[in-house]
């Protein structure tokens, strides 16, 4: 089996059923995915971005066609294929620690003794840097800090493939940038699969080896996939001036907003939409903000020199 | 009331007044409550005598602390002359069968309530371990839920009172034994107490179940956690403010029940005095029985609040506002 064969949907198919008969959410979605890539996929709201992640994790069955992870067939949800949710989904009532304990315990039941499996979990926290709050319960720390628990609690599963549903939709422009410089380190050092569902061009560009488009539903598909050729580690202000990056955006954007773009009397989720761009802005001034910065410490420096 | 405020800011008592207001609006309710209570008995005249007010009812509770007093001052003397007549007896022989026997006076209201704080633990105590883990598997099984729903729907209606009756034949068939462990009056009242205190909670924990939060379902899903890890780690935490809303009802319930059950069936306890007071028909008797129903109340809250704290101390969310 070539690595190219890591993970493979075929045809997956999805029909929702409605009291007007099955709606079809999805359609023939076909995908291979090789080891140690990063996938992310990108679409309006409501096309089903997040139902193709939920196949993969096994949360749903696909009606027609299937996918296969290292030569078996995903047919249930395991810890193999592990789940970054969008809203952190961890437990309010444990700590940081116990959160991450409780998938820690349930994959490495046998395998690690108490004292391995304490380092571990104290491991995998330090990496998305929350070892000085693991005693912290999720209503005493920030949205932030709840998704680097939420991550952190993924990573320690050990999983095949790791599976983020909009895992920095809900944060704010800054801390989302330092999730996104912590996850590219993190891949960097793990070399995880990673497939991650997005509505943020910029992050997709970022992060991504490949970025998935997918068209409106009912019965949406892959549009079209575009490879990213940009040299890693990626530096966030460094590259937003390259001709590889305004390339890549551009093509996402165009693929988005002029042959795929949503008319507004569509759209149910207008609100949805405006936040977006308003976000989009958003992290567009911080990065100006940024790259001003790195010109007035290039200053400074001359100036010193 | 502003120029108020205004001069108690200015001389530093601000944090005074939120204080001095929580306390005094409900004792100036309980205030007009008494007065209008004291005026008002008089005029109300039975064949027992006038209605007391307050001041009688209070007298009356004095005059009962004291028979209570009085009958464990009998009884300690009742146990002494015993273990004095005893002694002796095993002084001539020492092979001698002594018998002790318990005292034998009659019930005081604080023995009354003591056995019916008992009762009323003891029926809720059992039916809170029949209803939950039944909830618990009614909120996860939907088929378990639909199977078990029309007969909640059909007994919860049913006043426990009704049952009374069934209970103590059954009771007085099944349960006999030459040194019965408990008293029969005192299984019959747990067992209706019981019957009550099972349709809110099994009904509250099914509800608590079956809305646990879908993301934390997925994660469990996801951690492909046992049955019994998914329980003990996700669904009871989740279902804990339901299951004690459900738990609070059934006290409320059965407290009233009780009293009920106790009035009917001549089980002892506080039901029981009420009811013997009603019989006697002295002149005492209309301001005992108020002190009863007074007795009662402040019990009945005094276990909400009960409740409550167990509720503050078993939840995990401890900013949630609980009332």
């Amino acid at each position: 089996m070539s690595t190219k064969e890591h993970l493979v949907i075929t045809q997956a198919s999805i029909d929702f059923p409605t009291p007007n008969g099955p709606y079809r959410a999805l359609d023939k979605v076909n995908l291979k995915i090789a080891k140690g890539e990063f996938v992310s996929i990108i679409g309006h709201s409501g096309c089903g971005k997040s139902t193709v992640l939920n196949i993969v994790a096994g949360l749903y069955q696909a009606t027609e066609g299937g996918i296969i992870l290292d030569g078996k067939e995903v047919n249930e949800p395991g810890p193999e294929r592990a789940v970054v949710f969008q809203n952190h989904s961890l437990l309010p009532w444990m700590s940081a620690y116990e959160n991450v304990e409780l998938a820690v315990k349930r994959v490495f039941k046998g395998k690690k003794s108490k004292a391995e499996m304490k380092e571990w979990i104290e491991h995998n926290l330090s990496l998305v840097h929350m070892d000085h709050a693991m005693d912290k319960r999720p209503d005493e720390i920030s949205g932030g800090m709840k998704q680097r628990v939420g991550i952190a609690r993924a990573l320690a599963m050990e999983p095949q493939v790791l599976l983020l549903d909009e895992p920095f939709g809900a944060l704010d422009a800054l801390t989302r940038a330092h999730l996104q410089d912590s996850l590219m380190e993190i891949q960097k050092d793990l070399g995880n699969t990673v497939i991650m569902i997005t509505h943020d061009v910029d992050e997709a560009v970022l992060l991504s080896d490949r970025i998935v488009m997918m068209t409106n539903g009912p019965a949406a598909t892959v549009g079209e996939i575009l490879d990213i050729n940009l040299p890693r580690p990626r530096d966030r202000v460094a590259m937003s001036e390259t001709p590889e990056y305004i390339r890549c955006r551009k093509a996402v954007l165009s693929f988005l907003y002029e042959r795929h773009g949503k008319k507004i009397e569509e759209e149910p989720e207008v609100v949805e939409e405006t936040v977006e761009t308003a976000e989009e802005a958003a992290t567009e001034a911080v990065e100006a903000e940024a790259s001003n910065l790195v010109d007035i410490k290039k200053k400074v420096k001359t100036e010193a020199a | 009331m502003s120029e108020r405020i205004d001069s108690a800011s200015t001389t530093g008592m601000d944090w005074l007044l939120p204080k001095i207001k929580t306390m005094t609006v409900p004792l100036i309710g309980i205030l007009i409550f008494l007065g209008i209570w004291q005026m008002g008995a008089p005029k109300i005249v039975t064949s027992l005598g006038a209605v007391p007010g307050p001041t009688q009812v209070f007298q009356q509770f004095v005059g009962l602390v004291d028979e209570h007093k009085e009958a464990r001052e009998k009884e300690a003397a009742f146990i002494k002359r015993q273990e004095v007549r005893n002694a002796k007896k095993l002084e001539k022989d020492p092979n001698a069968v002594v018998k002790i026997r318990a005292y034998t006076g009659k019930a005081t209201f604080f023995d009354q309530i003591w056995t019916s704080l008992l009762t009323v633990s003891a029926g809720f105590l059992i039916a809170s371990l029949i209803a939950i883990p039944i909830g618990i598997i009614a909120g996860l099984s939907q088929t378990v839920y639909t199977a078990i729903n029309p007969l909640i729907q059909v007994f919860k209606p049913v006043s426990p009172l009704a049952w009374l009756p069934i209970i103590t034949m059954i009771v007085s068939a099944v349960y006999v034994s030459d040194s019965p462990m408990f008293e029969k009056s005192f299984v019959t009242s747990a067992l209706t107490v019981m019957l009550c205190c099972l349709w809110p909670t099994m009904i509250n924990t099914a509800v608590g179940v079956a809305n646990i939060s879908q993301d934390l379902q997925n994660v469990s899903k996801v951690l492909r956690l046992s049955w019994w890890t998914h329980v003990v780690k996700i669904v009871l935490p989740s279902a804990v403010p339901m299951i004690f809303t459900g738990l609070r009802l059934s006290f409320g319930i059965a407290w009233m029940v009780l009293i009920a059950a106790e009035m009917l069936a001549q089980n002892p306890g506080l039901g029981k005095f009420v009811w013997d007071e009603f019989q006697n028909g002295s002149s005492n008797s209309l301001g005992r029985i108020m002190v009863a129903v007074i007795v009662i109340g402040v019990l009945g809250y005094l276990l909400d609040r009960g409740m409550l704290t167990l509720q503050k101390y078993v939840s995990w969310d401890k900013s949630q506002a609980l009332r």
